[in-house]
């Protein structure tokens, strides 16, 4: 265990409609033990001492899996490694006297609503236009009455573990949000339950997408890079082949 | 005071929850609409019963603290959900789930809740693989097992080490589902701060939204608390840093009896404790110890390095106390044997306060293939918070706070004794007794959410008006004015220390004086104690910024003084029951052996606490526990 000292960078903005800005903090005797939020709510506590607001962030889980949190350092999403979500990030990964610029994601489909905290609603919309399968409680035959080949639930697994935190939005120079829908399509649509709604819900879930602002695909794979579950950009190719699939269905 | 009724239905244990179906009045399809139910929550319990009603076609608002509904902590159980389904041909059976979560509970759950607990998990199960729920598989393409503690057969579904994200996920889904059908109205960012109860009915809740500070109302014909569990009250444990007891605090205070609040589940594999700073503490899943061996070193304060202590100077203590479950033995045991052989000198890295887990056996039986698969993910997280790589080598762990088996009291239909008040999941105390079994916490959440509370919550809509929900009067408005005044106090102390401050102080003093072991010294500083924090809490915390936007400081301050009031009620259960249970271990009462010696004649009951005022001693309900179809036991593992 040693201690470093850090100069951060944050980016501080009271609410959506009034302009926001860098302030600078010292961050002393940060213990490299510490995660990246436990330094966070260091600097808040002293902050607070110091009769200022301290700074807002998601968080929820702290073990990488809740999606709550995130925040651009130095350019990056969920910071330099990869991997892993800002709350799994330690502070071992950094050197004294660094100074990091703490941002929030932005993106025109994460409108921010204060400091490093931003609105994802649109990812709920986006699952809500589809992201299902409509089985009912009740409905559901015997768990082995369909077998699954091992592999696609391996890769329906991979897609699945999404976390749905928006970093690929983040880094994405179109902040597009195709590897965050790509996950959704490509889980249900490698599961035998989830084939009968595979058309309907690829467009669907597109086009709500499209609704939202966010951005187009332009193959720059920075959402893979800054996924914190890595999930593969070959879910959005696949979620491409079924969208064409789907519309050319739709029209013959 | 007249003994709880439970409404058990009369009939053969295997038979009630059939009968009871058959004969429970139904809602009329055309007229679900016409009721308006609230759900608080979005767990495994809440999303999975906020989808269901709504399919059923009832109107259903719904709310939780976080940005959307798919990040309740539900989401980062990790080890699996058991279920009777008997594919691995190894003889498990409804009975036999029943009877082990019965004794994993230490005697002190409803036969009947639990029974039928058992009677469901296999529809959950089915249900969420039509979801697409993606649980692991062999290459024949059918589910896989594993086995969990206090089991002797492989009943766990799972999903890598995520299988309460993707459980979560299912049931987010579905709700979505509904959400999109306009079914479902979603709060999100959205924290109930009071229950609303009119002529001893539940009609209500008030909630601030967490971005504009508006404090809002919402009546309903019916409120369900999916809220979680109460772990916080430790300041560190497993739990997300969000969890807390606000909601079922907030309607015990408004009449809502706390059953059983000293049922604390401490786990037994987590990463130790290593600074003061710490925020909260990781849970490494249960499953590791399928291949994870537990040991210490025989000599206390061997320092040495691990793999330099040779075989004959390891007391793998677990193995040589419990040869039959081995490693495998349920939580209490495991923590407090940890505990013990801590105190005895014998724990391990820089604090003391660590014992290993060791996977080098496994490593040469399996390979390291093979192990990745199984825990790959939880190897990857061990490292990334410690540093140190388990197939190197072993994992350091140490008990943490983690579940609460206390909870609402509810009847069998999982109703509070206020009429329209339904709590569900870890909310409620209703099947865990005194000890809950690894992948339980999962199954009941969902069989709550998916199976029970549907059913039984239209017998009681059936006998209420519809339409006449209204925040229209008085009782609102006072509630409403209440909420207000309660953050306007907290926001114009400023005092001196955070909220934070006061948040791990109380908790330090909960896992010292009411932790793994407690006795009746401790427990009585521990009342003084809470007394002083909270009066000092109430003089003396600074809550900076304002009321009008989004604060958390301001969230936080609200729950820890909850927690501060919370925590006393604990206690005072703690201290009443003097027999040790499950997770509750009482030092003046053990067997030679040091294991947890019952008194069945005389706690052989719930304790349903009755809010009497801050700061005054609860009025105690007594619920007792009729066992017909099994033996009471000292509970044996070895």
């Amino acid at each position: 265990m040693s201690k470093i000292n850090l100069t951060l960078k944050v980016w501080r903005q009271k609410n959506g409609r009034e302009k926001g800005g860098f302030e600078t903090y010292t961050a002393k005797d940060i213990d490299t033990d510490m995660s990246f939020l436990e330094m966070l709510d260091v600097v808040n506590e002293q902050l607070t001492h110091e009769g200022k607001e301290p700074i807002a962030f998601d968080h929820d889980c702290r073990e990488g899996v809740c999606g709550m949190c995130g925040a651009v350092i130095n350019g990056q999403a969920h910071g330099p490694l990869k991997g892993t979500t800002l709350c799994q990030l330690h502070m071992r990964n950094f050197r004294n006297g660094e100074t990091l610029v703490i941002e929030p994601w932005r993106s025109r489909g994460f409108p921010i609503l204060k400091d490093l905290v931003v609105d994802r609603s649109a990812f709920d919309r986006i699952i809500a236009a589809g992201g299902y399968i409509s089985v009912k409680t009740g409905q559901a035959p015997d768990a082995h009455a369909v077998p699954v080949r091992k592999e696609d639930s391996d890769t329906a697994f991979d897609a699945a573990a999404c976390i749905g935190c928006g970093a690929c939005v983040a880094a994405c120079p179109n902040a597009s949000a195709m590897l965050f829908t790509a996950a959704k399509v490509s889980h249900l649509s490698h599961l035998p339950q989830g084939q009968v709604e595979a058309p309907e819900r690829v467009i669907k879930m597109v086009e709500q997408m499209d609704k939202e602002r966010f951005g187009n695909c332009s193959n720059e794979y920075e959402c893979e890079a800054a996924c914190p579950k890595e999930i593969s950009v070959e879910h959005i190719a696949r979620m491409n082949s079924e969208y064409r699939q789907a519309k050319w269905k739709a029209k013959h | 005071m007249p003994e709880l009724n439970a409404k058990i239905p009369s009939g053969p244990l295997k038979d009630k929850w059939t009968q009871h179906k058959a004969h429970i009045k139904l809602v009329n399809p055309a007229n679900k609409h016409k009721y308006n139910i609230i759900v608080v929550g979005t767990g495994l319990a809440g999303g999975s019963a906020a989808a269901t009603l709504a399919e059923l076609g009832y109107n259903v608002q719904v709310f939780c603290f976080q940005d959307s509904p798919r990040r309740a902590h539900s989401i980062a159980a990790q080890g699996g959900i058991n279920a009777s389904k008997n594919y691995p041909n190894d003889g498990d059976s409804i009975y036999r789930l029943f009877y082990d979560t019965i004794k994993g509970g230490d005697f002190r759950s409803r036969e009947a809740n639990v029974y039928r607990l058992a009677e469901v998990s296999g529809n959950i199960i089915d249900q969420c693989v039509a979801q697409g729920v993606p649980f692991a598989r062999e290459y024949a393409g059918y589910l896989d097992n594993r086995s969990f503690g206090g089991a002797q057969v492989s009943r766990t579904f799972y999903a890598r080490g995520q299988t309460g994200q993707q459980l979560l996920l299912g049931a987010y889904s579905a709700l979505m589902k509904e959400v999109n059908k306009g079914s479902v109205k979603m709060f999100p960012r959205t924290e109930m701060l009071e229950l609303v109860v009119v002529d001893g009915v539940a009609r209500g809740i008030v909630t601030r939204n967490l971005v504009t500070g508006d404090i809002e109302t919402h009546a309903a014909d019916a409120v369900v608390l999916a809220t979680g569990g109460y772990a916080n009250v430790f300041h560190l444990s497993t739990n997300a840093k969000g969890a807390n007891v606000t909601a079922i605090w907030r309607a015990h205070k408004k009449g809502a009896f706390m059953a059983n609040p000293c049922y604390t589940q401490i786990h037994p594999t987590c990463i130790p404790v290593h600074g003061d700073y710490q925020s909260k503490l990781t849970l490494m899943s249960e499953s590791l110890r399928n291949d994870g061996r537990v040991w210490v070193p025989k000599k206390p304060q061997d320092k040495r390095n691990p793999r330099d202590i040779p075989e004959e100077e390891r007391d793998y203590y677990l193995e040589r106390k419990y040869p039959s479950f081995g490693n495998l033995v349920p939580r209490d045991l495991a923590s407090r044997n940890a505990k013990e052989v801590c105190d005895e000198g014998r724990g391990v890295g820089p604090t003391g306060q660590a014992v290993y887990l060791d996977f080098a056996d496994a490593l040469k039986r399996s390979g390291k293939a093979v192990l990745a698969e199984r825990y790959g993910n939880l190897f990857d997280m061990y490292e990334k918070i410690t540093g140190s790589n388990p197939y190197d080598e072993p994992m350091m762990i140490y008990p943490a706070a983690h579940y609460t088996m206390g909870g609402l009291w509810v009847d069998y239909n999982l109703m509070s004794n206020l009429p329209g008040l339904f709590v569900i999941g870890e909310a409620n105390f209703s099947d865990h007794g005194a000890n809950r079994l690894g992948a339980s916490a999962l199954m009941q959440g969902l069989a709550d959410g998916y199976f029970i509370l549907p059913y039984t919550i239209g017998d009681y809509l059936a006998g209420v008006k519809a339409g006449k929900a209204t925040t229209d009067i008085p009782e609102f408005k006072e509630a409403e004015k209440y909420a207000k005044e309660k953050i306007n106090r907290l926001l114009t102390i400023r005092g001196k220390r955070t909220v934070d401050e006061f948040h791990r102080e109380l908790g330090l003093l909960m896992w010292n004086q009411c932790g793994m072991a407690r006795d009746e010294k401790g427990l009585k500083e521990a009342l003084s104690r809470i007394f002083e924090i909270r009066n000092e809490f109430w003089q003396n915390v600074d809550v900076p910024g304002s009321g009008t936007d989004l604060n958390q400081s301001l969230e936080r301050a609200g729950r820890v003084a909850d927690f501060l009031e919370f925590a006393e009620t604990m206690v005072y259960d703690a201290l009443h029951r003097k027999e040790s249970c499950g997770g509750h271990f009482r030092e003046e009462f053990q067997t030679p052996e040091g294991e947890a010696l019952r008194n069945d004649n005389h706690f052989c009951y719930v304790a349903a606490w009755e809010f009497n005022g801050v700061g005054k001693e609860p009025v105690l309900h007594k619920e007792p526990l009729d066992f017909e179809e099994v033996h009471l036991a000292q509970r044996n593992y070895k």
